[in-house]
């Protein structure tokens, strides 16, 4: 089953590559994984896109949990949550193509950030199954690059992850 | 007063009590030797391989429990320690080892001796560090202690750049250490504590079982008063032995892969199970479908969650520590109306000792040859059953766990979950440093002794008269086992060919050296070589070479399926 855990650990160097270190040891799976500090400089937040049993998510959040410079984790699955993903799409924009590229763009959402008399650079944010949805809408051929975040996620509600 | 980065680091560990630092000079620590020689507080015990440093500060560890240091420099220091420091991760032992780094500035340039020393030991340390600021070095010195010792112990890694070792500043050391991402729990949930009473009040099977967690909590006398207030039979790990006295009749032998008949046939077939301190691992359980083929309930006591319900399912889990946990199961139990039902117990037992009677671990003892099981029998009775033991890693290991019956806690040292060649020697160094009037032996094989036998040097400088008790059968005695047992008898590369001499070599290095070869000899051997109170004496027995290891769970295999002799 699909899991979204959300973390906070200590704004050290390598801590990164301790939560890395681990999923690879010990054979788990990550889909994605984004990081960056919160509004306490001191924190960063971590939130992985993961796949597996319940025993096995169960063994993820205690062996996070026995790292050192892990403070606080939580499975976002265990609420409802929301979830967002980034991506910017660099699209063929030529000829008869342009306007269809515009339409969809609109269809989804979409905002064009960069444009060239060839490509457009479409900037879509939601969760992975819409951008995954863009991305299989255009015509085959028409992306020239992509790029994704990776899930990042919050509680619904007054559910908060804090210190 | 503006001290150096040295000077703090020796004042650290003088501050936290550090009696003996095992290590190896080099480049990167020269700064840190040279405030070690201006001090006499701790004693620096050179060894000859930084494998062995570590290895050594671990015997310590086990024997004491205290927190274990070693220092090694930057680069091959740092690697050679690997191996000790995953030793000691594996079986969950409190050390602080210090690695000297090249300068900051040279970091990540591949510099002389760099490696990139966290990464490398990352996945086998509880937590390490890269001090590159003076400011956070006393901090994160008291950190490592602090994160070794509590919880669940293991090594900690601190990594100095010299240059950081040159610079100055303000020193304090920390009076505590506390961190908002580190809070280990240590007393247990009443309500599970509750739970589990209950459950084995009213269990008609019982069994308890035990593992290195009751050493390390030093809940021996608990688990001793809480097993013969129950009555309920006991089996404990391999890192376990000495929690519960092995003399006593509740006890069962080890269990495991070659664990005895009877502990392995009552772990299978009882209704209710109580671990403490152990964690199920493969060599434990064997195949855990099969473990679960007979129903039970299983009550799992483990300061560590994430050893809870990782290799089985647990009905009651209990987070906390094992002394606090049995403390207060055994309140319960003295005011708990209900007592053990009598009448299944009695039943359970009959069956118990129909397994005992089994006799599983009986040997020729009409042979020619050298039996090693019965060395370590002898050992057994010429040390009174009191000696501290280390082992090497294999068959030797296993007839000692099995055939000397430990009575107390820290005197079986054995590396177990690494199993690692080469652990025996160091780490009765470290143990007889930290018990310098007691007797210690070192169980091995000429395979394993071979793997850290320049230590003999190191116990010739310290006068560390350890008993070195080689069972010498030419080969590297599980493996050919494994070979005869499962590869058709093909013993690929098994033989160990080329042996030295090991009187000569021991008395090369200063020592006394004996070679037994009748078992008419070994009583006597023995007793010449223990009377030797000031000498290390190698006694090279050399044994049948065709003896196994039995009981045996084939690797995959559920507990009851042994192969008996």
């Amino acid at each position: 089953m699909r899991h979204i855990i959300s973390l906070l650990m200590e704004n050290e160097a390598g801590a990164l590559s301790r939560v890395a270190g681990l999923f690879s040891a010990r054979g788990y799976n990550i889909e994605s994984l984004t990081v960056a500090p919160t509004e306490d400089a001191t924190l960063s937040r971590m939130t992985i896109l993961t796949r597996g049993s319940d025993e096995v998510l169960e063994q993820i959040i205690k062996q996070l949990n026995k790292l050192i410079d892990v403070v606080k984790v939580v499975d976002l699955n265990e609420g409802s949550h929301i979830e967002r993903e980034l991506m910017l799409v660099k699209v063929k924009a030529a000829g008869k193509d342009r306007e269809e590229m515009k339409r969809m763009a609109d269809i989804f959402r979409g905002r064009i950030i960069d444009v060239t008399d060839k490509t457009y650079t479409v900037e879509l944010t939601g969760t992975g199954s819409k951008l995954d949805a863009f991305l299989e809408a255009l015509e085959e051929g028409t992306i020239l690059e992509t790029v994704r975040t990776g899930a990042c996620g919050v509680g619904r509600g007054e559910r908060v992850l804090k210190v | 007063m503006e001290l150096t980065g040295a000077e703090i680091t020796v004042r650290c560990l003088q501050e936290e009590g550090v009696e003996f630092v095992f290590g190896y000079p080099g480049g990167a620590v020269l700064n840190i030797y040279d405030e070690i020689f201006k001090q006499k507080h701790f004693k620096h015990v050179l060894v000859r391989h930084e494998q062995a440093a570590v290895h050594a500060a671990d015997g310590y560890a086990r024997a004491s429990g205290k927190t274990g240091v070693a220092l090694v420099t930057s680069g091959p220091g740092a690697t050679n320690a690997v191996t000790g420091i995953a030793t000691a991760y594996m079986d969950s032992i409190p050390l602080v080892i210090i690695s000297g780094q090249v300068p900051t500035p040279a970091i990540g340039l591949d510099a002389f001796q760099e490696v990139d020393t966290v990464g490398i030991t990352r996945p086998c340390v509880k937590h390490n560090f890269l001090v590159k600021d003076i400011a956070q070095l006393a901090d994160t010195l008291a950190r490592a202690f602090y994160i070794a010792a509590s919880g669940r112990p293991g090594p900690v890694l601190v990594d100095i750049p010299k240059d950081v070792t040159q610079q100055k500043t303000e020193f304090a050391y920390p009076q505590k250490v506390s961190l908002r991402s580190y809070n280990p729990v240590t007393k247990g949930h009443p309500g599970q504590i509750k739970k589990a009473v209950q459950l084995l009040l009213g269990a008609k099977r019982p069994m308890i079982y035990t593992g290195g967690g009751v050493i390390l909590s030093d809940a021996a006398p608990q688990l001793t008063e809480l097993v013969r207030r129950l009555g309920f039979p006991c089996t404990s790990t391999l890192m376990g032995l000495g929690g519960f006295p092995a003399t006593d009749p509740l006890f069962l032998g080890m269990l495991g892969m070659h664990g005895t008949y009877e502990a392995n046939m009552a772990m299978q077939h009882c209704d209710v199970l109580l671990a403490i301190g152990a964690r199920f691992d493969d060599r434990v359980i064997g195949n855990p479908d099969h473990f679960f083929q007979e129903p039970k309930q299983v009550i799992h006591v483990d300061i560590d969650p994430a050893s809870i319900s990782k290799r089985v399912r647990v009905d009651v889990p209990i987070v906390g520590s094992v002394a606090d946990v049995l403390g207060e199961m055994l309140k319960l139990i003295k005011g708990a109306k209900e007592q053990p039902d009598e009448g299944a117990l009695k039943t359970w037992w009959t069956q118990v000792e129909l397994w005992r009677s089994r006799d599983c671990l009986h040997f020729d003892r009409t042979s020619k040859l050298i039996k090693p099981q019965a060395v370590i029998e002898q050992l057994y009775a010429v040390t009174n059953g009191a000696a501290f033991v280390t082992s090497d890693v294999g068959q030797h290991q296993m007839w000692t766990a099995q055939f000397y019956k430990f009575a107390q806690p820290r005197h079986w040292i054995s590396s177990g979950g690494l199993g690692t060649m080469g652990f025996g020697l160091p780490s009765a160094m470290g143990v007889q440093l930290a018990h310098p009037d007691a007797t210690v032996a070192c169980v091995t094989g000429e395979a394993s002794i071979q793997m850290c036998i320049q230590e003999l040097s190191t116990c010739k400088q310290y006068h560390l008269p350890i008993k070195i008790v080689n069972l010498n059968n030419r080969y590297m005695g599980m493996v050919r086992q494994w070979q005869e047992f499962f590869y058709g008898n093909r013993y690929a590369e098994s033989y160990v060919d080329a042996l030295p001499d090991f009187v000569k070599l021991a008395e090369s290095y200063g020592h006394v050296g004996m070679r037994i070869e009748s078992p008419s000899d070994v009583e006597g051997a023995l007793k010449e070589a223990f009377s030797m109170k000031e000498r290390l004496v190698f006694l090279d027995f050399i044994t049948d070479q065709t003896e196994n290891v039995y009981p045996m769970v084939p690797s995959g295999k559920g507990l009851s399926e042994m192969i008996l002799v």
